[in-house]
Formats: structure tokens, C-alpha cells, sequence
């Protein structure tokens, strides 16, 4: 059932890739159809195709990512007073698709007990036959919007998926054994209060590092939270995995790394100091990160 | 003896984004050459790519919600959450910027990203917040203006990262599953986006907290700069 999802969103994806082939007047037009075309098709071959090949094609797409050929197009997107009319028009009634996904998942989970993966695929579809009910829009401009929407992503669509990569190799070479190891020398008599600051401060301080909370997530939680919280302490892995990426977040406010949460907006705003959007939440950052070590420690043992 | 070399993945990703390199390049970069410290041959570094792209093919599955987002923006979403944001009393700032916290994290709850610095805070929030305080107070120095403009930004940040989690397809708790079912344990969604209430609650108390400090400095020097008139 599950493999039905993927082929749709593989479909999806070369959907994407086949506009953006027929988008004549965009700048990067064969680097981004080339992207879409080789996402998709790796969701739809993945399970068929030798394992080597989607390496190969996930290769090509690192390369078309790095090189810069990837853009914008032209999506028809309407004039701001065009969509101001819109608005006036349907009002609150926009929201009603969107409430849609998220209730009709957990629906779906706790009604089937099947994946709420499954769920997720079946009320995307049914919010979209929603919206194009209400707004009576066309199925064709929804994808060129859809488009829209995944050109501005961009290469990070994928960046999860590598991650997960990333972190498997990071497995096999032993790096959580020796971010343990490290760990546990430091925290010598395996206080529990002392590895849960480990993990919350190494997810913050990762994430300071490297910019991104999800590429911490990955090393810090193999590193420290499996083997010394969940397996050694007997910690709940939800909780401690939930609100350890949350510990993550806490970092981003403090990282000039994030720039597009932190140095852009400075910009943006026109402000003289760069940093004053990190200095306004480095304190506020710092007591989130108290309150999720201590959620940590009182919820998940 | 603790073995140093497998984190030299981790180095090559520090020195990768400091030197602002893709950051898919990096991460491929670090992930091969931890392989190959690994004792793995390229073919196999290749396979275990690709076997675990298949694998995790669900953590990109929020691209199945773009067309109905997409559309719902056609038809004008954003510009009602932006006259229902500009329709409130306009009282202070931080009236301002807990209505627009508040917004910003029901929407994140239902998978809409209906906020952001170039969307709502410069063109709407911001220029709100700092009308209200000028209100209170004509003689708003620069200084404080630049103040009221970095909270805006900070009440959007604030808002978007401490309620992602809540939505059950958002990426962020697809990635965790992955990484948590890779390590052994296997974790299902539908009790996942819960255990990011607690802090969610909390990121609400904290950012009252600091909003009502910003309202009372500017009170206070409100009232200095009048006394220092007399």
C-alpha cells in the first residue's frame, strides 16, 4: 500500500520535471527538469532497480544541485490584488483543505492501526479534490503551483533523505561509538542528568556549527542518545527524539550558520547589527534549551 | 584508547559549510569518506547511498501536499492570514507579535508554512509593531525601532521552529523516525507529534515573558525622555 504512495509522488515529481521541460523561457530549464526527472524516477524505481544505480542517480543529483542548475521558473503565479480579490472571496474557507491533512492522517492511523504514512498519501489527495472544489482552480495550474512550491525548496527536497545516508555511513565507520566513548569520558560516573545535558547541548551546539538541526540530529542522536540514553538509560526513544530535535532548534536561534532565519532577516529589515536578530534570541534560546533538557529528564525515564 | 579517525566526517562537514560549499556536496563528501575509513569499497559506499535513499523515500512525502498548498496560495491563503493579522486591535507591540506567534504556530500545525522574514515580518509585522510603539511614543528613538524590528523577527522564528513538529507529515519527525527506526527502534508518527506540546506550551510562556519586557523598556523610556523634557 505504502509503495503505491511512493509511486504517486514519483509521479509527481516527473509531473514537475515534464512542466518545467515545456517552461520555455526559464533560465535554468534542463538542470531542473533533469533534478525532478531523477528524484522521481528514484521513487519509483527504488525498489526495483540494484541499489548501486539510485546511488549513481542520487550522485547525479548532488552534482546538478552543487553545479547551480537549478532555478526558478514561470508558474502564472497571479498579481498580489488579483489574490487580495481571491481572498475576499473565500475567506476562511481557504483553511479548510489544509485542516484536512493532518486530521484525516491521524484518522487514518488510529482508525486502520496501518502506517499514518499511508494516511498522509490519501489525505493529500483528498485536500487537493477539496481545494479545487472550493476555489474551483484547475488540476493543471495546482501542479504548476505545486511547482512553484518545490522550486523554491529546491535540492534541500532531498536533503532529509541524505541525511539519513549520511548517518548510516556515519554507523558503520563507528562514529556514535566514539561520540560515546568521548561522552562517557567526560560524564564518569554516568550521571543521567549529565547525558541528557550532553545530548541537548551537543544537538544545539551542532546545530550552531553546521547550520541545520536535522544534520545534527543525525550524528548527535547515534552519537549520544541511543547508546547512553535509550539503550543504557532506558529512555523512551519518542520523546527523547522529539524534543532532542526541538534541543536542535534551540541552536538555530543562535547561529549565524542559519542564515536565512537570522542574517537575512537583519537584512531585510534594514538593521545596522547584523547579529541582532541572534543577539535578541540567544537568552530566550538559552531557557528553551533548559526547559527541553529538563522535559527530557523528567518525561522520558 | 578512544578511536578518533571516524570523526573526521564530522570535521569535514564543519570545515565544508564554513567555507560555504553546497551542502549536499558536503554532506556526500563526508559520507564517502567515512565510508572509506569504514574499510568500504566505492561500489558499496554507492549501494548503501541508494539503499538508504529507497528507505527513507517517506521522509520526502510532504511533497505530496504541495499542489493543494499551491493552490489554496493561487486563491489567495496568504493574503488572509494577512488581513486576518492587520484586522486585530492594533494595541502594542506585543499584542502584535503574540498574534502573529500564535497564527504562525496553528498554521505550522496544520502543515501550512504560511509565514516567513520576506513574506509577513518585513512587509507586515514589523512595520505593525513599530507603528504601535510610535503611537505610544513619537519620539521612537533608532535605536528602538531596530529593537521592535528584531523581536518581529524573532517572534516569526520563535513561532515557525517550536511548532513544526506538531504537524504530523512535517519533515522534521519523518527524519527522527528515520533515524530512531535505522537505530533499532521503530516509532510511529501518530504518537510522535504529542511529545512537541510540552514545548511548544513553554515557548509561549517564554516569549510572553520577553514581550512584555520589550513593552515595558519602551514605557520606562517613554517616560525618562518625558521627564528629561521638563
Amino acid at each position: 500500500m505504502l509503495e503505491y504512495v511512493y509511486q504517486a509522488t514519483g509521479l509527481l515529481l516527473i509531473a514537475f520535471s515534464v512542466q518545467t521541460y515545456f517552461d520555455k523561457e526559464h533560465k535554468k530549464r534542463l538542470g531542473t527538469t533533469l533534478f525532478w526527472l531523477l528524484y522521481g524516477l528514484s521513487f519509483m524505481l527504488g525498489k526495483v532497480i540494484p541499489d548501486w544505480l539510485t546511488g549513481l542517480m542520487v550522485l547525479g543529483l548532488t552534482l546538478i544541485a552543487a553545479s547551480g542548475f537549478m532555478g526558478h521558473g514561470n508558474y502564472k503565479y497571479p498579481e498580489t490584488h488579483i489574490r487580495k480579490r481571491h481572498a475576499d472571496t473565500f475567506k476562511n474557507k481557504l483553511f479548510i483543505p489544509a485542516i484536512l491533512v493532518p486530521i484525516v492522517t491521524i484518522l487514518w492511523a488510529k482508525l486502520t492501526g496501518t502506517s499514518a504514512l499511508i494516511g498522509l498519501g490519501i489525505s493529500a489527495i483528498l485536500a487537493l479534490v477539496l481545494a479545487l472544489i472550493i476555489t474551483k482552480g484547475s488540476p493543471k495550474q495546482s501542479l504548476n503551483d505545486g511547482r512553484r512550491l518545490i522550486d523554491s525548496i529546491g535540492w534541500a527536497a532531498i536533503l532529509s533523505q541524505f541525511l539519513a545516508a549520511l548517518g548510516y555511513l556515519f554507523g558503520e565507520a563507528g562514529v556514535g561509538d566514539t561520540v560515546s566513548q568521548i561522552v562517557k569520558a567526560i560524564v564518569i560516573d554516568g550521571n543521567l542528568l549529565m547525558y541528557v545535558l550532553c545530548y541537548t547541548c551537543g544537538m544545539a551546539l551542532f546545530t550552531i556549527i553546521m547550520g541545520n538541526a536535522f544534520a545534527a540530529f543525525a550524528v548527535i542522536t547515534t552519537g549520544i542518545a541511543v547508546p547512553l540514553l535509550i539503550v543504557e538509560q532506558g529512555g523512551n526513544p519518542v520523546i527523547i527524539g522529539v524534543i532532542g530535535m526541538l534541543s536542535g532548534y534551540c541552536g538555530t536561534l543562535m547561529t549565524p550558520m542559519a542564515a536565512n532565519f537570522n542574517i537575512v532577516p537583519a537584512a531585510l529589515l534594514e538593521l545596522k547589527n547584523k547579529n541582532q536578530v541572534i543577539q535578541m534570541q540567544f537568552l530566550p534560546g538559552l531557557l528553551m534549551l533548559a526547559i527541553n533538557t529538563s522535559l527530557i529528564y523528567f518525561l522520558a525515564f | 584508547m578512544i578511536d578518533y579517525y571516524p570523526l573526521i566526517g564530522i570535521v569535514l562537514i564543519t570545515i565544508g559549510f564554513a567555507i560555504r560549499l553546497n551542502t549536499l556536496l558536503v554532506i556526500l563528501i563526508a559520507g564517502v569518506v567515512t565510508g572509506l575509513i569504514a574499510g568500504l569499497n566505492p561500489i558499496e559506499i554507492l549501494s548503501i547511498l541508494g539503499a538508504s535513499f529507497t528507505k527513507n523515500r517517506y521522509m520526502s512525502l510532504f511533497i505530496l501536499i504541495l499542489p493543494m498548498i499551491g493552490v489554496l496560495e493561487y486563491f489567495g491563503l496568504r493574503e488572509r492570514a494577512e488581513t486576518l493579522i492587520s484586522s486585530m486591535k492594533k494595541a502594542s507591540v506585543s499584542k502584535i507579535t503574540l498574534s502573529y506567534l500564535l497564527l504562525r504556530q496553528v498554521t505550522n500545525a496544520m502543515g501550512l508554512n504560511l509565514g516567513g522574514h520576506p513574506t509577513m515580518i518585513r512587509p507586515l509585522i514589523a512595520p505593525m509593531a513599530e507603528a504601535a510603539a510610535e503611537k505610544e511614543d513619537p519620539s521612537l528613538s533608532e535605536e528602538n525601532r531596530f529593537r521592535i524590528r528584531a523581536f518581529a523577527a524573532l517572534s516569526e522564528n520563535f513561532g515557525n521552529f517550536f511548532s513544526q513538529l506538531i504537524f504530523i507529515g512535517s519533515g522534521g519527525l519523518l527524519l527522527i523516525k528515520g533515524v530512531l527506526t535505522d537505530a533499532g527502534y521503530p516509532i510511529e508518527l501518530s504518537n510522535m507529534y504529542v511529545w512537541a506540546i510540552p514545548t511548544l506550551i513553554f515557548s509561549i510562556i517564554i516569549f510572553i515573558i520577553f514581550a512584555k519586557i520589550e513593552d515595558r523598556r519602551l514605557m520606562n523610556q517613554k517616560q525618562a525622555n518625558s521627564e528629561g523634557e521638563k
